[in-house]
């Protein structure tokens, strides 16, 4: 019996050590967001905030080529008035032609450009950035996402856990740190606990005080002006970049679901009555008594 | 459909004219009102209504995604996003098409280990099965390539990889290979062929579905029992009885449907597909989607190449021959008490296969997919054929009647006559 017990615990150790090596980078925390869950929207104050950071900050790099202005005006996003966007988008210049001499020219954006890429092209990205073009921004909150493991991926399904993308993104933002003792970080790379392998071509783009954060009536920020406020409201906006609809499909969601469950329950009712015609619903088999006959 | 003789009368002089010249009518009705169904099934003979709602659903989203889809290596994936943002309700066609196929794979695994567990696929119903296996098969093609359409990343390197499971073909392979990607890479010409196959299996797959609905209605469900129906009382008409049973259990899948499409609509799919497909860059982990996990289990359980991809074949294939592989003349494993056993360690094996395939091919991982796939094979080969003549089957009851009711109490269902031949062999 020891034999046994000592040979499943070496099989069970056997099998955790592959997990254990890959597990070296931490598990994002689960943040709070106000979009989780089934009747979760955006914060429009945070979708705002976090538009203001992305353009001062990841804008100088990241572009957002699926993203025109007129979407910061649509319902369930940052919702700025369409003055705003239009007032937004003339400040950009976006390269458009060939006019009739057959020239391309430049003008002022307009609500239905989308937002203009940081470089002309990826190879052009690739050369300002030590060999490795920033990617666009437009669907990271999808694009990225860590592993969940065994058995929270079953209870993921239950609790409708899908910010993944969004609580590895703020965890990426804050990671930078010193590398640990005898840990070589090579040229042109930097540390970040929560990037996979730990180097990161993208130095640490944000610190606290950076983005100037609108002021309460007392002339206070509204909120922190801290690397992980800032990481949040990036994240959130970014969220909403990636999944603009959100807020309609939750919606529609539950107007779905409860249509489909009161016409379930009728329609169970009318089974239950058309089965009372022929004594009832009968199911299976009788449970066969447990003897062998000969 | 039937040959089940048909009680319908046309009752409009127009629907007597009509139905000299097509018996459209008649055929429908003996199908699926008149048609004899025994009183006794679960709900787990509602997958096959389920399946014909999802392959409707997949078909009709389908084709109003294709008027705004464009398959070329350089536009598909921003086509995607333009259905995503920009399409009036776009995010909800597709949303549905990519989700409808996970529900279609789920309610396609219920129905067929119902089949296993209560031998529908033995005599007189192999040719039902087998066309079963068959729209399965095409069914994995459909969503294979269908995956592979939106360009991004594990659409690339997914389709890179099971394409090349092909050139492990002596001689031929590499030609193979290059038939299927019409160049010497995965690349535009890929694309082009794969949505319009992908366009193409479902109506193939619609074909088939017919053809298996026509197979089933020659000998008549299964049921729990296993033992066809013997009179009238065994069985109630298709119209009301299954019909209305079958309508509340679509509708039932439809809730857990929408829990998937409004709520967690990407939990299904990766995250790397969110990215462009880049030929330059590999992704950390190639995985293929979850329906095909147990099979890719099989395929990287074998260390040859070629005898992976046979091994992931043959686990298909070897469904064909189940009908003659197992010897028990009892179809329903309610009444065989040592292979009840067997079924759920079989179950247990696949599952686990399933999870095997997504975890990398290193280690213990490997030996235990070895493993399983050993006893996935010995299931079918060694369990199956022995276990016929070893066990001792329970006593069968006499008639559905009898052991759902007790021995001669209970309702009306069919009058004795109006009715199915009752098959001779039990």
């Amino acid at each position: 019996m020891m034999k046994r017990t000592l040979l499943i615990a070496a099989a069970l150790l056997g099998l955790s050590a592959p997990a254990f090596a890959a597990g070296e980078t931490p598990v994002p925390p689960q943040l709070k967001w106000s979009f989780q869950g089934p009747f979760g929207t955006f914060d429009r104050a945070q979708l705002q905030r976090g538009f203001k950071v992305y353009r001062e900050v990841c804008a100088s790099c990241h572009g957002l080529s699926y993203i025109a202005f007129r979407n910061l005006s649509q319902p369930g996003g940052p919702e700025f008035s369409e003055a705003q966007v239009r007032a937004l988008a003339a400040e950009y210049k976006i390269q458009d032609g060939p006019n009739d001499a057959g020239d391309m020219f430049e003008r002022p954006g307009r609500a239905a450009d989308r937002f203009p890429s940081p470089f002309p092209n990826e190879n052009a990205a690739a050369a300002a950035n030590g060999g490795k073009a920033p990617p666009d921004l437009s669907l990271m909150a999808k694009a990225r996402t860590y592993e969940r493991g065994f058995p929270w991926f079953i209870t993921d399904v239950f609790r409708q856990y899908s910010e993944n993308g969004a609580d590895y993104l703020v965890a990426l933002l804050n990671g930078y740190h010193e590398p640990p003792q005898g840990f070589q970080v090579p040229a042109g790379g930097h540390y970040n606990e929560y990037y996979p392998g730990h180097v990161i071509a993208m130095p640490k783009p944000l610190s606290d005080g950076q983005v100037e954060y609108p002021k309460n009536e007392a002339g206070q920020p509204q909120v922190p002006e801290t690397v992980d406020q800032y990481a949040r409201d990036v994240t959130a906006f970014l969220t909403w970049t990636a999944e603009p609809h959100l807020e309609a499909r939750k919606r529609l969601g539950f107007q779905v679901i409860l249509f489909l469950l009161v016409l379930a329950g009728l329609l169970y009712f009318t089974k239950k009555k058309i089965w009372a015609r022929v004594g009832g619903e009968v199911e299976g088999h009788a449970t066969p008594p447990m003897t062998h006959n000969p | 459909m039937s040959q089940h003789p048909t009680t319908y009368v046309p009752q409009s002089a127009f629907g007597k004219w009509f139905e000299s010249r097509l018996p459209i009518a008649g055929l429908v009705h003996s199908s699926f009102i008149a048609f004899p169904v025994p009183r006794n099934l679960t709900y787990f003979w509602t997958f096959g209504a389920i399946l014909v709602f999802m392959l409707v659903s997949q078909i009709v989203t389908g084709v109003f995604l294709a008027m705004y889809y464009t398959p070329n290596a350089d536009l598909a994936f921003q086509s995607v996003e333009h259905i995503m943002r920009d399409v009036n309700y776009g995010w909800l066609l597709r949303y549905l098409h990519a989700n409808g196929a996970s529900m279609f794979f789920i309610a396609v695994y219920l129905h067929i280990f119902r089949n296993f567990y209560y031998g529908s696929y033995k005599a007189p119903r192999e040719v039902l099965y087998i066309l079963g296996v068959i729209i399965f098969i095409l069914m994995m093609s459909t969503a294979f390539m269908g995956y592979v359409l939106p360009w991004g990343q594990m659409s690339f390197w997914g389709a890179t990889v099971i394409t090349n499971l092909f050139s492990a073909i002596p001689l031929v392979g590499e030609t193979i290979v290059s038939f299927l990607w019409g160049g010497y890479a995965v690349g535009n010409p890929t694309l082009n062929r794969f949505f319009s196959l992908h366009y193409l299996l479902p109506f193939m797959t619609l074909g088939v579905v017919i053809l298996h609905i026509w197979a089933l209605h020659v000998p008549g469900q299964n049921n729990p029992t296993g033992i066809p129906i013997k009179s009238g009382k065994d069985a109630v008409p298709f119209t009301p009885y299954a019909t209305i049973k079958d309508i509340f259990a679509v509708v039932v899948f439809m809730i857990f449907f929408a829990w998937w499409v409004f709520y967690i609509p990407n939990y299904l799919g990766h995250a790397d597909n969110y990215i462009p497909a880049n030929p330059a860059v590999t992704p950390a982990h190639i995985v293929p989607e979850w329906y095909f996990l147990p099979f890719y289990a099989i395929l990287r359980a074998i260390p040859d190449k070629l005898g992976g991809v046979i091994a992931m074949f043959s686990a298909i294939i070897i469904w064909v021959f189940m009908p003659w592989l197992d010897t028990s003349k009892v179809r329903s494993t309610a009444y065989r008490p040592l292979y009840k056993q067997f079924f759920w360690v079989f179950v247990a094996v696949c599952v686990l296969l399933g999870w095997l395939g997504s975890k990398p091919a290193e280690g213990y991982y490997t030996l235990a997919a070895q493993i399983c796939t050993v006893y996935y094979f010995a299931h079918f080969l060694i369990v199956l054929p022995v276990l016929g003549f070893v066990e001792r089957p329970l006593p069968l009851p006499n008639s559905i009647l009898e052991s759902v009711m007790g021995v001669q109490k209970g309702g009306a269902g069919i009058p004795a006559g109006a009715n199915a031949e009752p098959q001779s062999k039990g």
